[in-house]
């Protein structure tokens, strides 16, 4: 219901977007002169237009839309999916579907490879003269008999009369499906059970299996009737006295056979592989699947005729299958029908955000994790992350001893040490907490370090000779090397947990911020320099207020590529190792094939990113609006 | 008394491909206090060079340079310069812009932005303080750079064609304004341009400088400067005496092009 308004909404957003957008281009056509950089700054109804013809195709293509507008569709394409598993047996017979050849070509296609196999490997074996011949004649003999299964003359009659069975049966199941009354009126207790049956997709089954209306009814009926009637083809084989006959010969020659012991081991081993080799082949022929060519043709006919029947019955059904059920089909299991294809595996909207709804309640998280939620956290925790023990060492003065009275007295020193271990009361306040915020912090702590870094060793490098020289080998070295290369041995020196991560994003962020500084530091026009110092600047105030400055833009643009950078590194390394972290709750749903939760962090990450961006595009805004002015 | 001496300056620069450009060779003068020096010559013969001498920027190859009695080895305070385009810092204000030689050297804020108030309506700017540079217009952002340069109260000031950029309107008003700063506060100047009017306009003394080597070629005292301080500019530029000099120069340099036309078409 909700989906379907929402479906509605965007299409009419889209219309009204490309409307609105034609218009504006139609007054630009008199305005402005192709190229005009105005128009690179596009407008957001194009945005609107842009974002809702994603999400329809995502409503689409995921068969959402198809399960708001047509939920009965659903059910009732289960019920013809069982009649065509049913046929399945016998469809798999004919060129039919996926199927090029009629059984009975194919097996004597390959029964005829492996005769001639078996010829060859008779000429290569060490047989007698009178062993070899009479193998010779068994193997000419497999050859005749199989070609006796084909031939129309040595066939039994009551294999024709069994097969024209089959096909009259097909017929008639044919016949009652185009009947308007078939399969008789409902079971009312069966009906109720049916409708009383949750809807599609509100559980873990997809698709409610039991048929609802009365043309699901047809087909599920159909689909039993179908079932018996494959059972009875496959019942029906290729014998009858001739062929017995033959078979029981050739059967009776090859036991009596024995095998020349004598001589070579390993030619008694080659002797008896032949003959097993023969014996299995002879078995295979025992199995009368292969007919004369005409003897099927019926059956093969009332297939068609079903098929037929089977999709005007259907009607507008295969319509709303082919337009809103897009790349994939619905398939019928032994009691249970699923959806195959797109609908599997693009999860769709309404249950993605379902999950996403059920995921971001604090008190369900991920792994007992929330996804983005607060905790009270002690402010002398903060204190003992913040400052470092050793401060206390510096303390002039010793730590306490105990004295033989037993008691601690505490001194200054004992005293800011126990500040410096968060050793003390104090109120607790709320802390942002969950996987997104891990990720968020193992982000920014990451680039802090590589801009506090990265930054004064590239302004460096680009100033001093001696900073190029000796700093490029290693920088160019380090910087092409994916970092995800480094991630085993980071891990394994600073721990899976956040030191760990936040070392790799720092090398990540390190090598793009030594680059953009040093850019941006030759990249300085020499008279601006020139300038600051016959107006009396020191070379520390030429960096500081020149060179700094005019180096921004690139030093910005470096930090909004290395947030892109470590977003993308650490996603990945979380699926690496970790207990939290967006790329750890993707890494853990992936182990258990549940592509709502996959689907949700990817668009997670994906928003997360977009709103980094959105971030640093601002404050490139505010900060240097001057950029390529000078 | 801080003249400026050059004595037999010289630059040689070694090209990329191992070559050598003798970019000024035995340039000697003397520029004293308050006069108000133009130099003109064809298209690289050595001006920049020269100038960037004197500002400090580059050392020469030979010769020595006094401003004073110091030597001039470091770019200073003592000698401002305006560049051709005006070198602004774009991420400061116009304000900030000009006060930035005094915020280098930590006077007193007070001050300071007195003096800014002053400086920027000498140069016509008032109530732009607060204006980011890079939304002023050309001509603007040089009285920036001049006021810029001024406001440090240097001994000289170093312009390279500072007003080769303006349209032809903005230009006689910013030469009017350097005549009338030069005449207020007496400062030396020393001023490259392209143009010859504005050399005979601006010059007390006028230099025409030669190419390769880069050398002074002839010297002239202008009486046109001093009379440009009372006169309309306009009238001076149709005297007879302007149009003759002009004419004279503009002969030499077309002849010193000619010659070095020549010079590379027989090579
Ligand atoms: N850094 C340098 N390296 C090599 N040659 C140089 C260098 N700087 C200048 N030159 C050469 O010195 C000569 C003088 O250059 P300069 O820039 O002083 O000319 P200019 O008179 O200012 O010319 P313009 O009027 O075009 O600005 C030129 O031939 C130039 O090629
Ligand atoms: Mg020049």
């Amino acid at each position: 219901m909700i989906v379907g308004i929402i479906f509605i909404g965007l299409v009419a957003a889209l219309i009204w977007s490309i409307f609105y957008g034609r218009k504006v281009i139609r007054t630009e056509k008199s305005d402005a002169v192709f190229g005009n950089p105005v128009r690179a700054l596009g407008g957001w109804h194009w945005v609107v237009a842009g974002v809702c013809s994603i999400l329809l195709f995502w409503f689409w293509f995921s068969w959402d839309a198809a399960r708001a507008y047509f939920p009965i569709a659903g059910n009732e394409l289960c019920q013809v999916a069982k009649l065509t598993r049913a046929a399945n047996p016998i469809r798999s017979t004919f060129p039919m579907d996926d199927e090029r050849l009629l059984l009975g070509t194919k097996l004597l296609d390959r029964d005829y490879r492996q005769i001639d196999h078996l010829q060859t490997q008779l000429a290569s074996t060490n047989f007698s003269d009178a062993d070899r011949e009479m193998l010779q004649e068994i193997i000419d003999e497999m050859r005749t008999a199989m070609a006796a299964h084909a031939d129309a003359d040595e066939l039994d009659s009551s294999v024709r009369m069994r097969m024209s069975a089959v096909a009259e049966n097909i017929h008639g199941l044919a016949e009652a499906l185009a009947q308007e009354g078939y399969p008789g009126p409902a079971d009312p207790a069966m009906m109720a059970e049916a409708l009383a049956q949750p809807g599609w997709g509100e559980t873990s089954v997809e698709l409610p299996p039991l048929p609802m209306t009365e043309r699901g009814r047809k087909f599920d009926a159909a689909s039993v009737t179908m079932q018996e009637i494959s059972d009875q083809y496959l019942g029906v084989r290729n014998v009858g006295p001739a062929l017995t006959a033959r078979l029981d010969a050739l059967e009776g020659r090859i036991a009596g056979f024995t095998i020349d012991a004598s001589g070579d081991s390993a030619d008694v081993a080659a002797r008896e592989d032949l003959i097993k080799q023969i014996e299995k082949i002879f078995r295979r022929i025992d199995d009368g699947r292969i007919f004369p060519p005409d003897v099927t043709t019926d059956v093969e006919q009332a297939l068609l005729v079903l098929d037929r029947e089977q999709r005007r019955q259907q009607g507008g059904l295969r319509y709303i299958n082919a337009i809103a059920m897009p790349g994939g089909e619905i398939l019928a299991g032994n009691n249970a029908c699923s959806e195959q294809g797109s609908g599997r595996w693009l999860p769709k909207p309404s249950d993605t955000l379902a999950t996403f709804t059920r995921l971001a309640n604090p008190n369900e998280g991920y792994k007992g994790f929330p996804l983005l939620w607060f905790k009270m956290k002690p402010i002398s925790e903060m204190v003992a992350f913040i400052v470092p023990d050793w401060i206390a060492d510096l303390v002039p003065g010793d730590y306490p001893r105990h004295g033989t009275d037993g008691q601690v007295q505490s001194n200054f020193k004992s005293k800011v040490y126990d500040i410096a271990t968060g050793n003390f009361d104090s109120p607790s306040i709320p802390v942002p907490d969950g996987h997104i915020w891990d990720s968020i912090v193992r982000v920014l702590m990451g680039l802090f370090f590589g801009i506090l870094l990265g930054v004064p060793l590239g302004l460096f490098m680009g100033l001093s000779r001696f900073a190029k020289g000796y700093f490029d080998p290693l920088v160019e070295l380090y910087r092409p090397i994916p970092p995800l290369a480094w991630a085993p041995l980071i891990l394994t020196i600073f721990g899976i947990q956040d030191d760990g991560k936040i070392f790799l994003l720092f090398m990540v962020a390190f090598a793009i911020m030594v680059i953009s500084a040093r850019t941006g530091a030759t990249g300085t026009q020499l008279s601006k320099i020139h300038a600051a110092h016959s107006l009396g600047a020191s070379n520390r105030q030429i960096i500081r207020q020149v060179i700094l400055p005019n180096s921004l833009p690139e030093i910005l643009t470096g930090i909004r590529i290395s947030i892109g950078v470590c977003w993308g590194t650490l996603v990945a390394a979380e699926m690496l190792a970790g207990t939290t972290g967006i790329g750890f709750v993707e890494n853990v749903a992936r182990k258990q094939s549940d592509y709502e939760i996959i689907w949700m962090t990817i668009i997670l990450m994906g928003l997360l990113g977009l709103l980094f961006d959105v971030m640093m595009r601002w404050v490139i805004h505010k900060t240097i609006p001057w950029r390529g002015k000078g | 008394m801080s003249d400026l001496t050059a004595s037999e300056l010289n630059m040689v620069f070694n090209t990329p491909h191992g070559g050598t450009v003798h970019a000024l060779k035995d340039v000697s003068f003397t520029l004293k206090q308050g006069e108000l020096l133009a130099v003109l010559g064809p298209s690289g013969c050595g001006k920049t060079t020269l100038l960037n001498i004197i500002a400090g920027f580059q050392h020469p190859t030979g010769g020595s340079l006094h401003l004073g009695d110091h030597e001039i080895t470091a770019p200073g305070v003592d000698r401002g310069m305006v560049f051709q385009q005006g070198a602004l810092f774009e991420w400061l204000t116009v304000a900030d812009n000009v006060n930035f030689g005094l915020r280098m050297k930590k006077a007193d804020p007070a001050e300071t932005s007195r003096k800014v108030e002053e400086w920027l309506e000498i140069v016509g700017l008032q109530g732009f303080g607060r204006t980011p540079t890079y939304q002023l217009s050309g001509g603007m952002q040089q009285r920036v750079a001049l006021a810029r340069c001024l406001i440090n109260d240097p001994d000289l000031i170093l312009m390279d064609e500072p007003l080769g950029a303006l349209d032809a309107l903005t230009r006689e008003k910013m030469q009017s304004l350097v005549l009338k700063i030069w005449k207020e506060t007496g400062k030396t100047i020393m001023i490259i341009t392209h143009s010859v009017e504005e050399a005979l306009l601006l010059g007390e003394r006028l230099f025409v400088m030669a190419p390769r080597p880069g050398r002074i070629h002839k010297e002239y005292h202008l009486p046109f400067a001093d009379l440009g301080l009372t006169n309309d500019p306009r009238e001076i530029k149709i005297s007879p005496e302007f149009v003759e000099t002009r004419e004279e120069i503009l002969t030499m340099i077309w002849n010193m092009e000619e010659e070095i036309m020549g010079k590379t078409e027989t090579v």
